[in-house]
């Protein structure tokens, strides 16, 4: 290239900026977001690797590992701890250009036993990044191939799950994880006539501690002996005393072993448990129910009226009184959510619990946005919102991204938005809330510790956003109409 | 430089007995692997004893990351007019966007892009390949965003596995687009850590950016570059007002905060200024050989070394210029002064434990002093030999130096050596304050900042202040 031929910096006009600027609020330019077919821009999901951690972090003394490159290990163990504010322990074989080439064997020998022996956990849960799955490696032969040369104990549980991330999302690594774990400590546990008298509730990916511990809190209201699978309550919400414990929960081992025998399964994910569900049902005693999170009054009422029929209890007068006072708090707050309209982005399951609640408070969802899921999540959303006029006039977005909802927000605007912190751009452009429910949250304080299942879920939700209206009404009204009540 | 002063209570006998029990507790082969790079300090070696840039050993939980990191998350990603597209599977993008706080200027998605792009791999492109989709994916990032002023492609470890030709794809593409188009071969699996992707970015910016602009005004006697600065927390917006109060013209940063078509000109400016040696060590030395740029290594955290450094940058210039910085100097000091005395009661005597990444671990040193508070440890999760050279003489002799740390280790080292805080990453953040140990963030700043420059250093302290001195801590121990 000839010193004449070198082109100078150049800067944008202001009309020019101004015009694009304008330009990427248009229809026309909706048309042609939504006309993308390779480029993906703010996606709303994670990686399946992420998933199968938080199920790994998820049992009593178990160490997450990956097996794979170091830097996703990393990667996931950040994202935890900036959500929860918590630690989040894992390791990994850090596989590298070598590995590539022979394979990831040596790697996870290594690996496990330095881990075995440094962090002594009572199980090593194994992950895969995309490097061992582009180039195959056979985690079966290599873990036993680990303990035959004495790398680790025999009797060491060692589950894992192919979790490659070009396939699915966080909630299919979740999926996989959890079964592969339940499929490894059950083996053989069966025990024809016995039952434990527990129910096994599996969570599903949820990094809202507050709606485990809701759970937990009907389940003992209820006298219902139960096993939670995984158990991140006190793994991701652990108090500070002054001791740093590596493994401050999780479902118990032994519990967990032992669910086969339980006398009821109950995931409330559809989406993220499918493989999970189907080893249960193939495999499990007792009663096997999938049923949504229960978000909103209705979905409560039918979580409880389940366990109520299952485990032949009565529903007490304490959690009678919790939906009575959810009931009022709805009734009271109505007219601040009344007609609202409001773009809802997440994970399925998650949208299927808002869109409920929304439905429930006479509030429009409007454009509802799963940046993964297939076409049998649209026909159930399109199904749950034909259940109500609120819910009328709303589209379904499936495999469309934070930049097309976006587009949406700009032509055809609305309140507020329901999701994750990854919304702030397109609620700031839009200039509108964003009201913090999904994972993850890292931007804000406490939210993963309050719950939004349940009743007090119900008045949590209506507490954030009807409040943040009327913070907006206060803020922005001119003096004449700013006043003492609302 | 006079050797620092002893810290009372540290000794390298005890320091050498500290790594000896702690690194028994590991498996022989591992211990083994380990133990080069974790040493007592002696202030004069030369070469510091510690040994770098090795892989992690397995299953010890380090707390690296990888080369995508050091390229999009460090390099590239403060680029504010480009789209970076993370090409492959869609996490290593998604964790990546937003969470390094490299703060830019401009309109989101019109004239900067803090924006996750990404080609969301699938299996069909793992089996078929990628670069017919990339091609496509660039076209469309161009149309949606035409304000951007070059696009990079950042590769995923699929991609390199899968034997993608991402470079024959950016060459076609730059062509087509009349921008730079600049493939960057990152995948994760390379190297042993963020370091090789720093490395292989500084490459990508050789071999494809600089020299392929110029700058629309005369060159000037004061032009610099201002290196290795990523404008965490708005660092750069504390840093380069210094520069320009003394006179000189800070025609391109690299990277935080600027624009690609500016660093495509640096090889037009007189002097390169580095702040983190460590990840743009390497461009500094091609500008040098090839268009005979001298650069100079500077350090703005705290007054002290703020003070030194702008004397050392002022040394390469004239008179003008000399008298400017002591100007700036002297207009500062004061501020800098009330801080201290501000601050210097409440901390003195006070110790602090570092791990950190780039150029921390040493560069924070004097900030720290500056406030009456003494290092005891220090490390780096990806320093090279020379890091840890520039950094011996930093600590104070029988100071724990401790080399890709692991979080088993880290934990005993703090144990023993009970610092009053620990500055390092999010991964440990919680660990040690669970342990009632008050910590910073110092690779975020811990959502604060900026904390280069005079300006930075009101912040440090104060950030420094509370975390140390904060109430809640006494609340730690429950009275029954």
């Amino acid at each position: 290239m000839t010193e004449s031929a070198v082109k100078k910096v150049t800067e944008h006009s202001p009309e020019e900026i101004e015009r694009v600027k304008e330009w990427i609020n248009t229809e026309e330019y909706k048309e042609k977001n939504f006309a993308r077919e390779a480029l993906v821009v703010n996606p709303a999901h994670a990686c399946q690797p992420l998933g199968a951690q938080m199920v790994a972090s998820g049992f009593e003394g178990t160490l997450p590992f990956v097996h794979g490159s170091q830097g996703c290990a990393s990667y996931f163990r950040s994202t935890f701890t900036r959500h929860f504010r918590e630690p989040s322990a894992a390791t990994c074989d850090a596989m590298t250009e070598d590995g590539a080439v022979f394979g990831g064997q040596n790697n996870l020998f290594e690996g496990l036993e330095n881990a075995y022996t440094l962090y002594k956990p009572k199980m090593l849960a194994v992950y895969t990044t995309c490097m061992p799955e582009v180039i195959g490696d056979d985690l079966t032969a290599f873990i036993k191939n680990a303990k035959t040369a004495g790398h680790v104990p025999e009797e060491l549980p060692i589950p894992y799950a192919n979790t490659p991330s070009f396939n699915g999302t966080h909630i299919h690594g979740f999926d996989a994880m959890l079964k592969s774990i339940l499929e490894y400590l059950t083996k053989d546990r069966k025990v024809e006539e016995k039952c434990t008298g527990k129910l096994n509730l599996i969570p599903g990916f949820d990094g809202n501690i507050g709606n485990l511990r809701e759970y937990q809190h009907y389940l003992e209201l209820m006298d219902i002996p139960y096993v939670m699978m995984p158990d991140i309550s006190e793994v991701f919400d652990s108090g500070c005393d002054g001791n740093y414990k590596l493994y401050p929960g999780g479902t118990p081992l032994e519990e967990a072993a032992e669910s086969i025998n339980g006398k009821a399964t109950i995931a409330l994910q559809k989406y993220s448990t499918v493989q999970t569900m189907r080893l249960v049902n193939s495999e499990f005693s007792g009663v096997h129910e999938v049923m949504p999170m229960p978000m909103g009054i209705e979905k409560t009422d039918a979580f409880l009226m389940k366990l109520s029929e299952l485990f032949d209890k009565p529903i007490p007068e304490a959690l009678k009184k919790e939906r009575a006072r959810a009931v009022d708090a709805m009734t009271d707050a109505q007219q601040y959510l009344h007609g609202k309209k409001l773009a809802v982005f997440g994970d399925p399951d998650y949208l299927l619990g808002i869109v409920s609640f929304l439905l429930e408070m006479g509030a429009h969802p409007y454009h509802v946005v799963c940046s993964r899921a297939t076409k049998k999540f649209k026909k159930e959303m399109d199904a749950l919102l034909e259940t109500s006029e609120y819910g009328k006039n709303c589209s379904v977005y499936v495999n469309k991204d934070l930049w097309h909802m976006r587009s949406l927000l700009m032509t055809d605007p609305v309140d507020g938005i329901i999701g994750d912190t990854h919304g702030k751009w397109a609620a700031r452009d839009a200039g509108i809330p964003l009201f913090r429910i999904g994972f993850p949250i890292i931007d804000r304080v406490n939210l993963h510790r309050s719950p939004v299942v349940g009743y007090q879920g119900v008045i949590n939700m209506i507490s954030m956003i009807a409040n943040k209206f009327l913070d907006i009404k206060d803020e922005t009204c001119e003096d004449q109409w700013f006043e003492m009540m609302r | 430089m006079a050797e620092r002063k002893p810290i009372e209570g540290v000794t390298i006998e005890k320091t050498e007995k500290l790594i000896e029990e702690t690194l028994a507790c590991m498996p022989e082969k591992a211990a083994k692997k380990r133990r080069p790079h974790v040493g007592a300090n002696e202030p004069s070696a030369s070469p510091c004893a510690v040994k770098s840039n090795r892989k992690i050993v397995p299953g010890v939980m380090s707390q690296r990351g990888c080369a995508y990191a050091g390229a999009k998350g460090v390099v590239w990603g403060p680029i504010r007019d480009m789209v970076h597209v993370s090409h492959g599977p869609i996490g290593c993008g998604v964790y990546s966007w937003g969470t390094r706080r490299n703060l830019m200027q401009g309109i989101p998605g019109v004239t900067s892009f803090p924006l996750d792009f990404t080609s969301d791999f699938q299996e069909r492109d793992i089996v078929y390949g990628g670069d017919i989709k990339l091609e496509k994916l660039l076209r469309e990032a161009d149309e949606l965003f035409p304000l951007n002023k070059g696009l990079s492609v950042l590769s995923e470890c699929p991609v390199g596995l899968i034997g993608d030709d991402i470079n024959a794809v950016t060459k076609k593409m730059e062509k087509e687009l009349g921008k730079l188009v600049v493939p960057c071969n990152c995948e994760g699996f390379r190297g042993v850590s963020q370091s090789l992707g720093h490395h292989i970015s500084n490459d990508s910016i050789r071999d494809f950016v600089i020299g392929k602009r110029e700058f629309e005004e005369e060159v000037g006697p004061y032009d610099i570059a201002l290196i290795g600065d990523y404008n965490i927390g708005g660092d750069v917006w504390a840093a380069k007002p210094i520069l320009e109060e003394m006179g000189l013209n800070v025609k391109s940063i690299w990277t935080g905060d600027c624009e690609i078509e500016k660093i495509a000109a640096t090889y037009q400016v007189k002097l390169n200024v580095i702040h983190c040696y460590r990840s743009m060590n390497y461009m500094c030395k091609v500008m040098e050989e090839k268009w005979g740029i001298p650069w100079i290594e500077y350090n703005f955290f705290g007054p002290t070394k703020i003070a030194e450094s702008i004397r050392a940058i002022a040394e390469r210039f004239d008179d003008t210029i000399k008298e400017k910085a002591e100007q700036v100097i002297a207009k500062y000091t004061p501020m800098a002064e009330e801080v201290i005395a501000q601050y210097k009661p409440r901390l003195d005597g006070k110790t602090a434990m570092l791990f950190v990444g780039g150029l921390r671990p040493r560069h924070t040193v004097g900030a720290y002093e500056d406030l009456g508070i003494q290092v005891t440890g220090t490390g780096y999760e990806f320093a090279h030999q020379d890091d840890y050279d520039r950094t011996a003489p930093e600590m104070a002799k029988g100071t724990i130096i401790y080399d890709d740390v692991s979080e088993f280790e880290l934990e005993r080292y703090v144990e023993e050596m009970k610092p009053d805080l620990v500055g390092s990453g999010i991964k440990e953040k919680y660990v040690f304050q669970k342990a009632g140990i008050p910590f910073r963030q110092m690779h975020s700043w811990d959502y604060s900042g900026p904390y280069h420059g005079y300006e930075g250093f009101k912040i440090f302290a104060r950030d420094i202040d509370m975390a140390i001195n904060s109430p809640t801590w006494k609340l730690v121990k429950s009275p029954f």
